[in-house]
């Protein structure tokens, strides 16, 4: 499994990491949590089956997958709520196994926030200072600001009740990073607000996060939040990691299928593989034709099934009314089947001609809406431009 | 109007309810010697011949005294069941709690009777300790009843929330746990002192020569003189359940506004 | 591999529930096995024989007095529940459907007040209400419409009922209210719009999906009516005996208790059979999931 950060870019047409230096430096920093071969039964169930990782300080961590995958398990594992069968959970170097949830340097928020209802904001964010041996004045200009930190200030006699979503988000931070955990973990912390209220929160939480320093480990079944906010992912299914990377290489250079299929939206036409040397693997690809392609561009696990197929991302391509002159490596003729306007993005379907005259199965093409470019219509034949380097062989 | 006529039903129905309720004190207050219209005039002669009874006065202070012991201890055990009923799940959870709600579907008597048997052939003295015993077991579901409502009501998390703050499971169960049920606890103490203070038949069977305010009153039915009189001490008795009820209604929705949960209504 | 987590948590659960778990078994379960335990014993004098007989049950079972016992408790239970129930369909369809949210803890405050208020208050009322010298008796002949107090209304099966029906009103009211509180409205608005009438609708959409209230109800009011002890003891005056106090009778006054524990045996068991074939003949309304 891939439990390293690997700086070095992979393959070419991998994107560059969005920020390349903070990798760097993350990958100087010792190693915050590590999960050696971790697993969890529920009675018969194997909730967790072998979870490799290590999470480095500083870092914000994702765990990713559709639910049921055993991301909130291995979250509560990591907290302490829930005991392992088998395996080493370290944080901070130390063996997790005999320290309980309250004694762990790990604090959680979490998905329903459990603000207590009985308590003023001031007394919620006090809760886990009880036993601090800090004035009482201290530990009130602590709780001031823990409050301003999270865009509270002045809230603190406010009944906890009375909160909005939001509000009691914010709380649950404050509450939390007042202690100065080690690790901070999130399950599903943006679920329960709406749209334009996570979109908000997801940039506060980066900038806290930046701000404060602190290993950030996230729970989300939303791909999009995910990649917006970590440095790197653990994608999660039926309770194992199936690919651990940064979101550039997670989005442009899913190890299968399954990932590819659950981050964003992926194409896939049926190949049938016609040689293979040392270099390249030459294929033949329903409606683009024969194409080389170098090993660094076939998915570590391949096709879930037997058909061999070559997947590719909508933006991978452009479409154009026939005749229009465009520059891409390689160009196809299509009929254009359905067009969805989005607003700034129109997303096509189109087929592709195939050598015999046939057309190939629909493939999704996106493209930006600039000013001044046609939009094509349904029906209408239009070209098609790609290039080999972003197309991903799945066998 | 929408339901007019279910409307009219209902408050006939509320009417039919409270009609026998509402002769209590329409009676105690009554100077005839019998319970008959036309009323003679007023009187609090029934009363003032009530608070003389000494027989009366010791049942008032057994009564009083089973009804604190029993809420006390139905409450204390509805809390290990509510909270064991909610928070876990363990083997034969089905059976125990089938048996510990048994009482609610089984008739007093049969409650009762075997009970007294069993502390008959072990030879237990009756006294008003054993009425304490029988009416523990009766008030017990009801608890458990309020109490798992309470219980259920507070989100899982805001226990693990405290423990992950740093207090241990005691400490987190003490400075959360207990100050949010803290109102349905109070409404479970006040309903079971209402049921112990109210009931009959365990009383009438479990308290040999120990008089309580039910079995007293049961016992001066026969004697036509003394109707007056109970019926002014059955007017005491529903002010006073009346009262415990309307308080433990109002620690109830207490506890309902604050976990901020939804109101539905009703004890049961 | 079998889950340590869950061992733990069942051990906590049952170490929780032990204190009254431990309670219910001294106080109720014991008791009630030594009830068992006697039925099948034989009665000597000023003891209990422990020595194993079906005499008592044989006894039991052949008892004419038993058998018209018995008959009149199914009978006045049938009567109280069936009066029970359909009196507060309408009351808690009402509280269910008409009043206003914020007005339906208020009204079910009002409607359950009685139903903690003394019981024995309640019955004792009745017989006052229509006893000889009683209420109505008295204000008759004070106004001169009969010369003779109506010795009718008092130390019958029909007071016993009426008396029955006004303690365990209350207790019908809530199961129903709670079964229709259930109910997703848009299933009526959906019943409407396929073109069912108010009443088909109601007929055929609110009625099933309230049977779950209507069958607890029914159990509720049915399973105490029918051993019910102070009632007849009050309101039948003593000569109407129910199945209660006729096993009160064989257990203190007649001092049989092997024959009051066979009494108490049966009643049980006819209870509980009556119950179940309920509860089979309403099979199809309690699968409902909702």
């Amino acid at each position: 499994m891939n439990d390293t950060i690997k700086v070095a870019a992979p393959a070419t047409p991998a994107r560059k990491p969005k920020a390349a230096t903070r990798y760097a430096e993350l990958q100087a920093s010792k190693p915050m949590i590590e999960c050696r071969e971790v697993h969890k039964y529920y009675g018969d169930y194997h909730a967790l089956r072998g979870i490799d990782l290590t999470i480095r300080e500083g870092e914000f961590f994702s765990l990713l997958g559709p639910s049921g995958c055993g991301k909130t398990t291995l979250l509560r594992t990591i907290a302490g709520f829930e005991g392992i069968n088998s395996g080493v959970v370290l944080i901070d170097d130390k063996d997790m196994a005999a320290v309980p949830a309250n004694k762990r340097p790990t604090n959680m928020v979490f998905q329903s926030y459990a603000i207590f209802p009985h308590l003023t904001v001031a007394e919620n964010v006090a809760f886990g200072l009880r036993r601090d041996p800090r004035s009482k004045a201290e530990k009130a200009a602590a709780v001031d600001e823990a409050l301003k930190m999270v865009g509270l200030a002045g809230y603190g006699k406010r009944a906890a009740h009375a909160l909005s979503g939001g509000q009691r988000q914010r709380v649950a931070l404050a509450r939390a990073l007042i202690l100065k955990p080690k690790v901070l973990l999130l399950d599903e912390p943006l679920s329960a607000l709406d749209r334009k209220m996570r979109e908000q929160m997801q940039v506060e939480l980066i900038k806290l996060q930046r701000q404060v320093g602190i290993t950030f480990v996230l729970v989300t079944h939303d791909q999009e939040e995910a990649l917006v906010m970590s440095d790197r992912i653990a994608v999660m299914f039926e309770g194992q990691i199936a690919q651990l990377d940064y979101p550039e290489a997670l989005y442009s250079r899913p190890v299968s299928r399954r990932v590819a299929d659950f981050i964003g939206v992926m194409n896939f036409l049926p190949v049938t593989i016609l040689s293979e040397d040392a270099d390249t693997i030459r294929v033949d690809v329903e409606g683009l034709g024969e194409i080389d392609l170098p090993h660094s561009q076939v998915a570590a696990k391949g096709a879930d099934d037997e058909q061999p197929m070559i997947g590719f991302r909508p933006e991978a391509m452009n479409i154009f009314p026939e005749g229009q002159p465009q520059t891409a490596p390689r160009q196809n003729g299509a009929v254009i089947d359905e067009v969805v306007y989005y607003g700034d993005m129109t997303y096509y379907d189109a087929r592709l001609d195939e050598a015999d005259g046939t057309l190939s199965a629909p493939v999704r093409i996106s493209m930006r809406n600039v000013f001044g470019r046609d939009i094509p219509d349904v029906g209408t034949r239009a070209t098609v431009g790609w290039s080999p380097s972003s197309l991903i062989l799945f066998r | 109007m929408k339901g007019s006529g279910l409307r009219i039903y209902a408050i006939a129905y509320l009417i039919f309810l409270y009609a026998p309720i509402l002769l209590l004190p329409i009676f105690a207050f009554n100077s005839g010697t019998i319970i008959a219209f036309p009323l003679k005039g007023f009187t609090a002669d029934w009363f003032m011949q009530m608070l003389a009874n000494e027989t009366l006065r010791r049942a008032f202070l057994n009564s009083l005294i089973i009804a604190l012991s029993s809420a006390i201890f139905a409450t204390c055990l509805g809390i290990f069941a509510a909270r064991a009923s909610t928070r876990f799940d363990f083997p034969a959870k089905t059976g125990i709690m089938g048996l510990i709600m048994l009482p609610l579907v089984l008739p007093e008597i049969i409650v009762a009777m075997s009970l007294l048997v069993v502390l008959l052939a072990i030879g237990v003295q009756l006294s008003i300790f054993t009425v304490i015993l029988g009416h523990t077991l009766i008030c017990l579901p009801y608890t458990i009843a309020i109490l798992s409502t309470a219980f259920n009501s507070l989100d899982k998390s805001l226990e693990e929330a405290a423990y992950d703050l740093g207090e241990t499971k005691w400490s987190a169960f003490r400075l959360v746990i207990l100050p949010l049920v803290m109102p349905g606890i109070i409404s479970a103490l006040l309903m079971s002192f209402t049921i112990s203070l109210d009931e009959f038949i365990i009383a009438f069977f479990l308290a040999g020569n120990e008089p309580t305010l039910p079995t007293y009153i049961f016992s001066q039915l026969r004697f036509p003189k003394s109707i007056p009189v109970i019926m002014a001490l059955g007017t005491v008795l529903v002010v006073m359940s009346i009262l415990l009820l309307t308080v433990a209604e109002y620690f109830r929705r207490r506890g309902v506004a604050r976990t901020g949960g939804q109101d539905h209504g009703g004890f049961l | 591999m079998s889950s340590t987590r869950f061992d733990a948590e069942a051990r906590q659960g049952l170490a929780m529930v032990s204190p009254p778990l431990i309670y219910a078994v001294l106080m109720l379960a014991a008791p009630l096995i030594t009830i068992l335990a006697y039925s099948f014993f034989k009665d000597g004098y000023l003891e209990v024989v422990r020595e194993f007989t079906l005499e008592n049950y044989r006894a039991v079972w052949s008892d004419p007095i038993f058998h018209k016992v018995m008959a009149r408790s199914l009978g006045v239970a049938f009567a109280v529940t069936l009066a029970t129930v359909a009196l507060a369909f309408p009351v808690a369809y009402f509280l269910s459907f008409v009043v206003p949210p914020e007005r339906k803890a208020l009204w079910i405050f009002l409607i359950t007040i009685p139903f903690w208020t003394s019981y024995l208050i309640r019955v004792f009322l009745w017989k006052v209400i229509l006893g000889h010298n009683g209420v109505i008796n008295s204000t008759l002949t004070g106004l001169g419409f009969i010369d003779e107090p109506l010795g009718f209304l008092l130390y019958n099966v029909q007071a016993m009922v009426i008396t029955l029906a006004h303690a365990y009103a209350p207790f019908a009211i809530l199961p129903i209210y709670v079964a229709l509180e259930k109910i997703d409205r848009s299933l009526l608005e959906a019943g409407r719009d396929l073109g069912e009438s108010r009443l088909m609708t109601f007929w055929r959409v609110t009625l099933p999906l309230a049977m779950p209230g209507v069958v607890a109800a029914t159990l509720i009011v049915f399973i105490p009516t029918i051993g019910d002890y102070v009632t007849p003891e009050l309101i039948g005056g003593g000569k109407m005996p129910m199945v209660a106090n006729m096993v009160q009778a064989n257990m203190l006054a007649l001092d049989n208790k092997p024959m009051g524990s066979a009494l108490a045996v049966t009643a049980m068991l006819i209870v509980a059979v009556v119950s179940v074939i309920f509860l089979f003949l309403n099979r199809r309304f309690l699968r409902v999931k909702q």
